[in-house]
């Protein structure tokens, strides 16, 4: 026997025709005219309900389109607008309805330009036992609470194998864990439960070769997955990674260090007259690669401050590196002990290549001063640094840091629409 | 195959399954009750209503990687249309195969037990224990019976009005409880997708 594909009637309120694309199975019709719903079961079609709101609205997917979801054909034969009202706003959304002879039905649901796959599961989840916010174990994932409304019928257009009346009201309890949705329906005598997976516009138009391009997502939705998330996660494992390698580098570095101490001196100033003050320390024979010279400056100042030039000159080639530090050390007591600046100095000169050296030293003393100034020079080669790594780690870490905030944004842009809304300036 | 002829038009009667207990004419739709090798005529079908199921009389699958064979079915209408309780012959074992828009669960009958309670006491959330597995009752739906057709392991034709029980389980079994006869029958199984069931010989359907 073979099933007639399409039974074709007309709308008794206004005449249009009407086609019945699921056969036997439809119980209610909506007329695509004027939105009457009308009894599929009755040979006249009897009017069971007139449609009296305002709002009417057109299916994005055409009422007979036939598209391709997992593999298999199915053909959208309903559509409705369900609503619910949070905080006197009221949000609404479509459902079409979805048939195959054979694999059954299946939903598509869309808000705001964003789209999920629905199928009843048979699977009752388990509900858990929560704190403030409740969850549900579904195939071993678990779903966090998101809202629960009352979801009431505004609008339908073609068939359903159900009574469906305008007015329908059904409790909902929605479940998140992006990319999936698990959401209840209970009326007086029944509770069903469907799975929701989150699929993207253009999914859809490819699925139903629809004309154009769909209207793009506004916000968050509920169970939509955050596309960077991903993205953050292989951004945290290289950071990981380069962390790592930087760590073990700075391990190595303090252990192979040379640290050599070639020259630890103590000088006096006892004016403060530039010209008179210069000196040049011993050679001292600085070995190994090419790396840093440390100049460490000791003084006795007392309330008063000290400028040195210094040049450390190769001995043989006449290179020099030039420099000048200023020290400066004040302290006193007014309304408690008080202190300013420092008495030691640290200097670094980063590359400097191996051979025999002597520093030119010119202090110059604040002022004049009763006691000449006592200093400790000390010359260091090869001393590691902390900054390097310090600075590398932090520059690693902004694009993980980055996209962990992005992230977090994307998170609470989510929770924004649920019954965990966090209280923002504009809640009263 | 087990052969007979109809007592009521001598048509030829072939079993599919050897131990039914009921079968209908496929000529004259005469319903009848076999008494070992004797058929009896109880009644007629009436017009059946137009087939909304892609299964027939005939259709093979497998539960489980066992073969059946659908020999039988039981026809009823509820608020979403008709459904149809297949019987089917699971191995050498009397089983069914109940389709709901196209949603396909595969149950076998057990021993009630007594702790049931009565149709009137049914409360949806209500918990049960069947075969040591737990059970929630998820919807009572009140069914009319339509008609029969086939092979069927015990005597049902002249009902009206049937009270079922649907329960769920966590883990994709269901158990359903009929209480066409005074004392209930218990049904428990498995929902299983429509590729899982492998099917063979479907209805054919015009334009899928």
């Amino acid at each position: 026997m073979v099933a007639p594909r399409v039974k074709g009637l007309n709308c008794p309120r206004c005449g249009a025709a009407i086609e019945l694309r699921s056969g036997e199975l439809a119980q209610t019709v909506a007329c695509p005219s004027c939105a009457a719903i009308l009894d599929a079961k009755d040979p006249n079609l009897r009017v069971l309900q007139e449609f009296t709101g305002k709002m009417r609205y057109q299916p994005r997917i055409p009422l007979g389109t036939r598209g391709t979801l997992k593999g298999d054909q199915y053909e959208v034969i309903g559509f409705q607008v369900r609503g619910i009202r949070v905080d006197d706003v009221d949000y609404h959304w479509s459902e079409y309805l979805l048939w195959n002879p054979y694999k059954g039905f299946r939903y598509l649901t869309e808000y705001d330009g964003h789209w999920n796959d629905v199928v009843v599961v048979k699977n009752t989840p388990e509900e858990k036992e929560g704190g403030r916010q409740p969850t549900v174990g579904y195939l071993g994932e678990t779903f966090k609470h998101f809202q629960t409304a009352t979801a009431k019928t505004q609008f339908v257009l073609g068939e359903f194998p159900w009574e469906i009346r305008l007015g329908d009201t059904a409790e909902t309890r929605d479940f998140v864990s992006p990319p999936h949705m698990l959401s209840e329906e209970r009326t007086a005598d029944e509770r069903t439960w469907s799975l929701g997976t989150y699929v993207t516009p253009q999914y859809i138009w490819q699925a139903f070769k629809l004309p154009g391009t769909p209207p793009a997502p506004r916000g968050v939705y509920a169970d939509q997955p955050d596309a960077n998330a991903a993205g953050a996660g292989s951004l945290g494992k290289i950071f990981r990674l380069f962390a790592a390698i930087i760590v073990a580098l700075f391990v190595v570095r303090q252990i192979t260090a040379r640290r050599d101490l070639v020259l630890r001196q103590v000088y006096s100033v006892a004016s403060h007259n530039p010209d008179s003050t210069a000196f040049v320390t011993p050679v001292f024979t600085l070995a190994g690669r090419t790396s840093n010279v440390r100049l460490t400056l000791e003084t006795d100042l007392e309330n008063n401050w000290a400028y040195f030039s210094l040049a450390l000159i190769n001995e043989q080639t006449g290179t020099a590196y030039d420099m000048g530090r200023e020290v400066s050390y004040y302290h006193g007591y007014d309304d408690g002990a008080w202190s300013e600046g420092s008495r030691t100095d640290r200097a670094t000169i980063p590359t400097v290549p191996s051979g025999h050296y002597y520093l030119r030293v010119q202090p110059e003393l604040g002022s004049d001063a009763e006691r000449p100034m006592n200093f400790l020079l000390t010359v260091q080669r090869d001393m590691p640094g902390v900054a390097f790594f310090v600075l590398a780690l932090g520059v690693l870490a902004v694009p993980p840091l980055f996209a962990t905030f992005r992230h977090h944004a994307f998170e609470q842009m989510r929770w924004r629409e649920s019954d965990y809304a966090p209280l923002s300036s504009d809640d009263e | 195959m087990l052969q007979a002829n109809c007592p009521n038009c001598g048509g030829q009667i072939s079993f599919r399954w050897s131990s039914a207990v009921q079968t209908t004419c496929p000529f004259c739709r005469s319903i009848l009750v076999r008494h070992d090798v004797d058929l009896r005529r109880v009644g007629v079908v009436s017009d059946l209503p137009p087939s909304t199921s892609a299964v027939q009389l005939g259709t093979e699958g497998r539960y489980k990687g066992t073969p059946f064979v659908v020999v039988g079915r039981i026809i009823y209408e509820y608020d979403r249309g008709t459904w149809n309780e297949w019987h089917i012959r699971l191995g050498d074992d009397s089983a069914w195969l109940s389709d709901a828009l196209a949603e396909y669960a595969v149950s076998r009958r057990l021993d009630t037990p007594t702790n049931v309670p009565a149709a009137a006491k049914l409360r949806v959330g209500q918990q049960f224990t069947f075969g040591g597995a737990p059970f929630t009752l998820a919807r009572v739906t009140t069914a009319s019976y339509r008609g029969v057709e086939g092979e069927l392991p015990f005597e049902y034709w002249d009902k009206s009005k049937v009270t079922f029980a649907d329960l769920d389980s966590k883990d994709g079994r269901f158990a359903t409880l009929d209480y066409s006869d005074p004392e209930p029958l218990l049904f428990v199984g498995e929902y299983q997708e429509f590729d899982q069931l492998q099917f063979s010989n479907l209805r054919e359907i015009e334009g899928w």
